[in-house]
């Protein structure tokens, strides 16, 4: 089946298949991460613009990174430097963009939705790089990569995430791809941040820390950040390390083949001891690596490339 | 000028408990039970054959935009989407630029409405000054500048001492308040409903307890201080059953809701598309049919547009910046016959019933019938025609419509303003 999407706005709307292509064209990429020579001509004389009107330093150096892989030019625009700090609207910023002749742009919004109304203004791939709350493809897309990679096929297998769900893409687009990669998947933490609606998402909503986390196989922590605590939605970071901060103990309630992952910055001894970060069943800095072989699977991909002539085995 | 005589309609007046094919004759700009021998001769006639006369149609929460934000809506256009939409009165915001908290501002939008308006456009007033929420505005001048209501509309008056001064002040001048019903504290950064649709988009979700919180609360203060309180744009389930219990110990509160909450859900907002941004927002089908309940009990009182016009390149964004509001006075009769006659099996009676004579009770207005001796405000509409809505070719300075390029049927005809045709079906006659 040949690739067809210009633009990855949400994993929500891709298909299994479509998973497994990314997933199977980031494997081929990701030995060419070890090599000395790392870099391929796939998207020699594309420019690909990274539009991040959101702050971010590792999805923007993974993107960057991945592009400069691909032999892509790569030019990037932040808040601050881009016109809409002078009331541009995103309309003619991305319109002066494809102007430019760019090939591909890569955006960072705070506003869901803004990558979709971007493609639907553009004729260029756009890649959302994660917009507010809705949706992170990217991020799911490694994460699910890391975990298959470790694990295997998805079906069946217990995945939980821990933490403010409610604000988190991270979250959105982990539970849409691995829904349908067939996982089981439970999303815990207090009750002001994990609310019930996320159960007509398909996942489990629990409270309570040890069922959750019983003979889980992968364990997802999110950030947990301090502006929460300010709108009330928990009452202190020492309360939310105390009741759902994973420490040894609770760690000893996952399957003994489980593995920790975090989508980063971390906090060390709010949402994750030190020790279990950097421990044996982290795959915290995999996931970082996977995230440049991913993102040049979706550059490559959206920029019209096709799966086959980048095979596993190549 | 010369007399009419609208011939073999089905005439509507629910004030008169009318409901049968007759005529309806105008002289010297009122009803008239009928015209003599000489008089039908020299009478205008327009042919009602197949179509229904009721009294103009009456809307007690409009946006025109003037003064201060005119290139989104005038008085003048407004009033042409009005008389295009079969509504011959109609009551607008005071959120204006400046807001309409003083009686020069007061004076300055009625000098145009006598300048511009095709139909009786209404002024209200602000409840606080400039709708801010801190001082009263000055209501009692208000009200003898010609004020039919006050109203903070978009900016509800979030202190309870403050709205109860009010209520308590208001009521001097047996003036009503009307109250959108949001508790801002609940709905900071919020954009759509709080649910299962919000959830899975990633935005901020405004709940329906913002909007029960003042609705109860409103039923309090109302009860203490005797004040009519009209809640305005009800959406939430909730909201509809505190209202019924007040109502059954006789709170003087009344509510209105809206054709686009009748009609469209917060699943409309799959696509982050901004026409379906609307404050408050669309909500779920369970609270559709709990707001149709209540039109159907009585509950809720009327239908009301909150005709609320931007232009494209101001709801052209992305959805968290895009602001509020929708078009809604083209397209407020066929929606609502859509939904409540045709899916809810309201009589038609009912329906003309909640978007005149109610509406004109509501706030004392001489408006919404067809009795003898009042004023020849009639609209003469077609119930089946289809037909598509499009609204750049519509006659608002704006096109924000969810409506734009769908099909809808029943359509206006004819409007006429105390007995002038202002609008034929086509053309609006400017002034």
């Amino acid at each position: 089946m040949p690739w067809n999407r210009r633009h990855l706005i949400t994993l929500e709307e891709l298909s299994r298949a479509e998973l497994d292509q990314i997933h199977s064209t980031a494997t081929g990429f990701k030995k060419i991460l070890t090599r000395s020579v790392k870099k391929v001509p796939a998207l020699r004389g594309k420019t690909i613009v990274n539009l991040f009107l959101e702050p971010s330093t590792r999805t923007r150096m993974a993107f960057d990174m991945a592009a400069k892989r691909l032999s892509a030019d790569v030019i990037s625009l932040d808040a601050k430097s881009s016109s809409t700090t002078k009331g541009e609207s995103l309309r003619d910023t991305a319109q002066n963009i494809a102007a430019l002749q760019a090939d591909m742009i890569v955006i960072r919004h705070s506003a869901p939705g803004a990558p979709l109304y971007l493609s639907r203004l553009l004729n260029i791939p756009v890649i959302n790089a994660g917009d507010g709350a809705h949706e992170h493809p990217t991020q799911g897309l490694l994460d699910t990569f890391t975990m298959r990679e470790r694990l295997g096929e998805l079906d069946g297998r217990r995945v939980v995430i821990l933490g403010d769900i409610l604000f988190s893409r991270v979250a959105r687009s982990n539970i849409q791809a691995l829904r349908t990669l067939g996982a089981d998947v439970t999303v815990v933490g207090p009750s002001t941040l994990v609310p019930p609606y996320f159960e007509a998402l398909g996942v489990r909503v629990s409270h309570d820390l040890r069922s959750a986390l019983a003979d889980a196989e992968v364990v997802m922590l999110l950030r947990i950040q301090h502006e929460r605590q300010n709108s009330g939605m928990f009452p202190s970071i020492g309360e939310y390390t105390s009741m759902f901060g994973l420490n040894q103990e609770r760690a000893s309630w996952l399957h003994p083949d489980a593995i920790i992952m975090h989508p980063g910055p971390i906090n060390r001894g709010v949402e994750i001891d030190s020790e279990l970060a950097d421990g044996d069943r982290s795959v915290i800095l995999e996931q970082v690596t996977n995230g440049i072989a991913v993102r040049m699977a979706v550059l490559y991909l959206c920029a019209g490339g096709q799966p086959e002539y980048v095979t596993p085995t190549a | 000028m010369p007399s009419l005589w609208i011939k073999n309609a089905r005439v509507i007046d629910p004030a008169n408990k009318r409901d049968r094919v007759g005529d309806v004759f105008v002289q010297n700009e009122k009803i008239v039970a009928s015209l003599s021998a000489a008089d039908k001769k020299k009478a205008k006639v327009i042919d009602g054959t197949g179509l229904v006369a009721c009294p103009g149609l009456v809307d007690i929460h409009v946006h025109f935009r003037e003064p201060g934000q005119t290139h989104k809506e005038t008085i003048a256009t407004g009033s042409h989407c009005a008389a295009a939409g079969g509504f011959t009165t109609v009551v607008c915001m005071p959120n204006t630029s400046p807001p309409a908290s003083n009686t020069g501002t007061i004076q300055y939008i009625k000098d145009v409405i006598e300048r511009d308006a095709v139909v009786k456009v209404l002024p209200t007033g602000c409840i606080t000054v400039d709708m801010k929420g801190e001082t009263l505005a000055p209501i009692g001048s208000l009200a003898r500048a010609g004020v039919v209501a006050i109203t903070d509309d978009g900016d509800c008056v979030q202190s309870n001492e403050l709205m109860r001064r009010a209520c308590e002040y208001a009521k001097m001048f047996d003036l009503p308040l009307m109250d959108h019903c949001q508790d801002h504290s609940m709905t900071v950064g919020a954009v759509m409903n709080e649910g299962v649709v919000s959830t899975r988009l990633g935005l901020r979700g405004w709940p329906n307890a913002a909007e029960d919180l003042i609705v109860a609360r409103n039923a309090i203060l109302s009860t203490y201080s005797g004040a009519h309180i009209h809640l305005q744009h009800i959406s939430s389930k909730n909201a509809v059953e505190l209202i019924r219990r007040a109502k059954a110990r006789g709170v003087k509160i009344t509510a209105e809701a809206t054709p686009h909450h009748l009609a469209l859900t917060d699943e409309c907002i799959e696509g982050y598309d901004p026409k379906f941004k609307m404050n408050p927002p669309l909500r779920t089908a369970e609270d559709q049919q709990a707001i149709i309940g209540g039109l159907r009990d009585g509950t809720i009182d009327i239908i009301a547009t909150d005709h609320a016009p931007h232009t494209d390149y101001e709801k052209d964004q992305e959805f968290d910046y895009a602001p509020n509001g929708i078009l809604g006075l083209e397209t407020a009769l066929p929606v609502t016959l859509g939904v409540l006659q045709r899916q809810n099996k309201f009589r038609l009676a009912k329906v003309i019933d909640l978007m005149t004579r109610k509406p004109a009770e509501l706030l004392g207005l001489p408006a919404g019938t067809l009795s003898a001796g009042a004023a020849a405000d009639i609209c003469l509409f077609d119930p089946q025609e289809k037909w598509t809505y499009d609204a750049k070719a519509g006659f608002s300075k704006s096109a924000n419509s969810p409506w734009d390029g769908e099909e809808l049927q029943g359509r206006v005809k004819t409007t006429i303003v105390n007995g002038k045709v202002v609008f034929d079906g086509k053309k609006v006659r400017k002034r």
